[in-house]
């Protein structure tokens, strides 16, 4: 439990957040190791988890019947994986897999949620955090959408 | 200036010597010098025309130490260059050149070096890094960031494979779309910024590609801490003449093809970006 | 009479009748003499024989989209100021071949254009076209190269100016800092003296060359009182009658503050893109590069012809143009002609001519444009 903490505190989403709702954090984390290639989940499964990866790649993927799998966006270091255990219908929309070994700290989202009604508070630093994350997504997908390396931009 | 300007207006017949495509819309051609042989300053470029069809600016994209060949990687994207494309070994293309401003490597001894490439603009970084890497011990950390659309529009394959084993060169290549089988970063380059480490008090960035792409690393490099006079950006405008004269690649006070296309961020900040300047 | 050759600064007298006599030493002395000469109803450059070539007793007028030949009394033979054109034709041609290539094997072989044969004497150069061929001189050698067809060319080239005592009512050669006296810059310089059946010429002397073609010719010296006292006061009552004024003293501020300003859509609704300004304009510059090939492939011709910033082409790079709104192409020609210029060559690009005035078939006036921006700064 210790070990989560510090890692939860040291991590940049969670900086400067107040002691006590950290603590709240730490008391559903636990740590995941994922194997090259295992998805971590699978469009469609209950999302109920996020993970922040310590350690290795993660791909969110999604399969196009006639073109398989295709990479949508690589996660690192540092990086969060998942939010829509945050939002109904609670289902992942994408896969996720490791594409290297990849250690994460998984926080339970369904107790998150329950906590976060109780207490507004938390649930008010969730949602920024969580915000600010989409808003960031959401900008480099747009510039991925204006395939800025092609013939016309 | 240089001995490859004979006249700064009549192009110089070189004979292609190698010819390599590196990708379905991209090439690199290997050029024998005409005798005087060809030396360059990194980001640089030359004219290069197309016997009967016409003239493009193409950067000079091979090892400034190597004098005995001009290498020029081409994406073709207008009429000239898609003509280029079907060029093969011994056909002489012309050359007039090198015009315009360079990455100023030679100041930057001792620092460490951050090039951001998106796309095509590997191209134009690639001597600068060939400099660097040729003297490495006088450099600091260096890394590469380079974005491009899919896998297959990936460039100098083959030098990347052999600098990813370098240890004295961090390099990250993302793409912005990937099937299956791709084990490398997916998004746009910007979404490599926040994982990098930089010293900002040591660290100078070169960054060639879309001005969108620059627009928006300039201000992730800015969130590093990274200061106007520390970053170096290239430019791209209507060069024609290449000398100054023939006035369309003016953006505001400069001309690209001469002031430019390199130039020191603190010198242009006041027009990037500026609409339809 | 013997006579002390003229030196460099000094000022004599030559009577009318005796004008031809320049003419005539610079023909001698190798010059193919342009000036001012009358075609399709206005006054345009050409060559230049005889005085009498000269638009005698004629005046313009001129006004914004509009030039007109009047009839005068006085037989004043620069009583014109200037016409659509400008020397800049002379000294840069609007269109030159740059090169010859023939075919040769797998390669080619490139022939370069020596032709920059020609010696000009302009005859009867106002004093904002020598200002516009310093800004010249100054665009076609910059800190790297140079132009071999304009310097070429320039280097030959007789100055004879002729001070303006009668301004257009686009002139504002006062607000630039421009004339109506020639300073500087010239090898002959005439004020044209008419009053009480006199007729003459007050000549100064700018340079070597000019006081050898002086001392070939009849003249008298020039008195304190009469010749150069009248002509004093002539260039001082011009100075009066700019038709139009431009205050110049905050450009740089003005318009960098005001690339939004409403003014630019404004003007963009009457600009027809035409771009007859940039062709009347004795300072702009811009060029198209051009290649000519033959349909066999085994010959090419690479051409530079006169460019306007005001097409769509002009600023085109693969994917698109960078101006592709009528708005943002004027806006880069005023303030190339009024801020950038500065910075890229010491010296403002606009020498008050008014030509572009003149010559807008739609009558925009720059003066005015820059006045309107300048009254009304964005305060946004």
């Amino acid at each position: 439990m210790d070990n989560s903490k510090k890692t939860l505190e040291l991590h940049p989403f969670f900086e400067g957040m107040d002691p006590d709702l950290l603590e709240v954090m730490v008391c559903c984390a636990c740590h995941q190791e994922y194997q090259p290639g295992q998805f971590i989940y699978r469009e469609g499964d209950d999302a109920n988890q996020a993970l922040l990866i310590l350690e290795g790649k993660v791909s969110v993927e999604i399969f196009a019947t006639q073109r398989g799998s295709l990479g949508i966006q690589t996660l690192g270091p540092g990086d969060i994986l998942g939010w829509s255990w945050l939002f109904p219908p609670f289902k992942r929309r994408f896969d996720a897999r490791a594409i290297e070994l990849t250690r994460a700290v998984a926080l339970d989202g369904n107790f998150l949620r329950q906590k976060a009604d109780e207490n507004h508070r938390l649930g008010y630093e969730l949602l920024r955090r969580f915000s600010r994350l989409v808003v960031e997504r959401l900008q480099a997908t747009r510039l991925q959408l204006l395939d800025i390396y092609g013939k016309h931009v | 200036m240089n001995a490859l300007i004979r006249d700064q207006m009549s192009p110089a017949a070189c004979v292609i010597q190698r010819f390599k495509k590196e990708t379905q819309d991209t090439f690199t051609i290997e050029l024998s010098p005409p005798v005087e042989g060809s030396s360059f300053h990194p980001g640089q470029f030359n004219m290069l025309y197309m016997y009967g069809v016409g003239e493009v600016p193409i950067s000079i994209s091979g090892d400034p130490g190597d004098t005995d060949r001009i290498i020029h990687t081409i994406r073709a994207y207008g009429a000239v260059t898609s003509r280029m494309m079907t060029l093969k070994k011994q056909d002489m293309i012309g050359v007039r050149g090198p015009f315009g401003s360079h990455w100023p490597v030679e100041d930057l001894a001792g620092r460490d070096i951050l090039f951001v490439a998106g796309g095509i603009g590997i191209a134009p970084l690639r001597p600068a890094l060939f400099h660097i890497l040729n003297n490495r011990a006088r450099y600091g950390k260096v890394l590469l960031l380079y974005g491009e659309r899919t896998p297959g529009d990936l460039i100098y394959r083959n030098q990347i494979e052999r600098w990813r084993g370098r240890f004295d060169l961090e390099l990250e290549v993302t793409v912005d779309s990937a099937r299956e089988g791709w084990r490398g970063n997916v998004g746009v380059v910007t979404t490599l910024m926040p994982r990098i480490v930089l010293d900002p008090s040591n660290t100078f960035a070169m960054l060639c590609g879309p001005e969108i792409m620059m627009h928006y690393t300039l201000q992730e490099l800015m969130k590093k801490g990274l200061k106007d006079d520390q970053i170096y950006i290239s430019m791209e405008r209507n060069m024609r003449c290449g000398i100054g004269f023939c006035g369309h690649c003016q953006l505001g006070t400069a001309f690209v093809c001469k002031d430019g296309p390199v130039f020191l961020l603190s010198q242009v900040k006041h027009l990037f970006r500026k609409r339809e300047l | 009479m013997t006579k002390n050759p003229l030196k460099v600064a000094d000022e004599v007298v030559i009577e009318r009748d005796d004008l031809q006599q320049i003419l005539q030493v610079l023909g001698d002395d190798g010059y193919q003499t342009i000036g001012p000469v009358i075609r399709e109803g206005s006054m345009e450059y050409g060559e230049l024989k005889t005085v009498a070539q000269l638009p005698i007793g004629w005046r313009d007028e001129q006004g914004p989209g509009t030039y007109r030949l009047k009839k005068s009394e006085a037989p004043s033979l620069f009583g014109y100021v200037v016409g659509a054109h400008s020397w800049k034709r002379y000294l840069y041609p609007s269109i030159a071949r740059l090169w010859r290539s023939e075919r040769d094997g797998s390669g080619f072989r490139v022939s370069e254009e020596k032709d920059q044969s020609h010696v000009y004497a302009f005859f009867g150069v106002r004093s904002c076209e020598i200002s516009a061929i310093d800004v010249l001189d100054r665009v076609f050698n910059n800190e790297q190269f140079s132009d071999s067809i304009y310097n070429g060319i320039r280097k030959k080239a007789f100055i004879l100016a002729v001070n303006c005592t009668s301004p257009a009512g686009t002139c504002f050669c006062a607000s630039m800092n421009t004339g109506p006296r020639a300073k500087t810059g010239f090898d002959i310089a005439l004020t044209e003296l008419l009053d009480n059946g006199r007729h003459c010429f007050l000549a100064e002397v700018g340079s070597e060359r000019g006081a050898s073609v002086l001392n070939k010719v009849t003249f008298r010296a020039a008195g304190e009182e009469d010749d150069k006292a009248l002509a004093r006061g002539l260039l001082e009552g011009a100075l009066r009658q700019m038709g139009r004024t431009l205050d110049t003293s905050n450009l740089k501020t003005i318009f960098s503050d005001n690339f939004d300003h409403p003014q630019w859509e404004k003007v963009s609704g009457r600009c027809l893109t035409c771009g007859n300004c940039t062709m009347v304009c004795p300072t702009c510059f811009c060029h198209s590069i051009e290649d000519k090939t033959a349909l066999d492939g085994q010959y090419a011709e690479r051409w530079r012809k006169w460019d306007s910033c005001f097409t769509k082409d002009f600023s085109y790079i693969h994917g698109g143009s960078i101006r592709s709104s009528e708005k943002s192409r004027y806006r880069q020609w005023l303030t190339h002609k009024l801020v950038t210029w500065m910075e890229q060559f010491g010296t403002l690009g606009c020498v008050g001519c008014g030509r572009c005035i003149t010559w807008c078939p739609v009558g925009i006036d720059i003066t005015e444009e820059a006045k309107a921006i300048m009254e009304k700064p964005n305060t946004l």
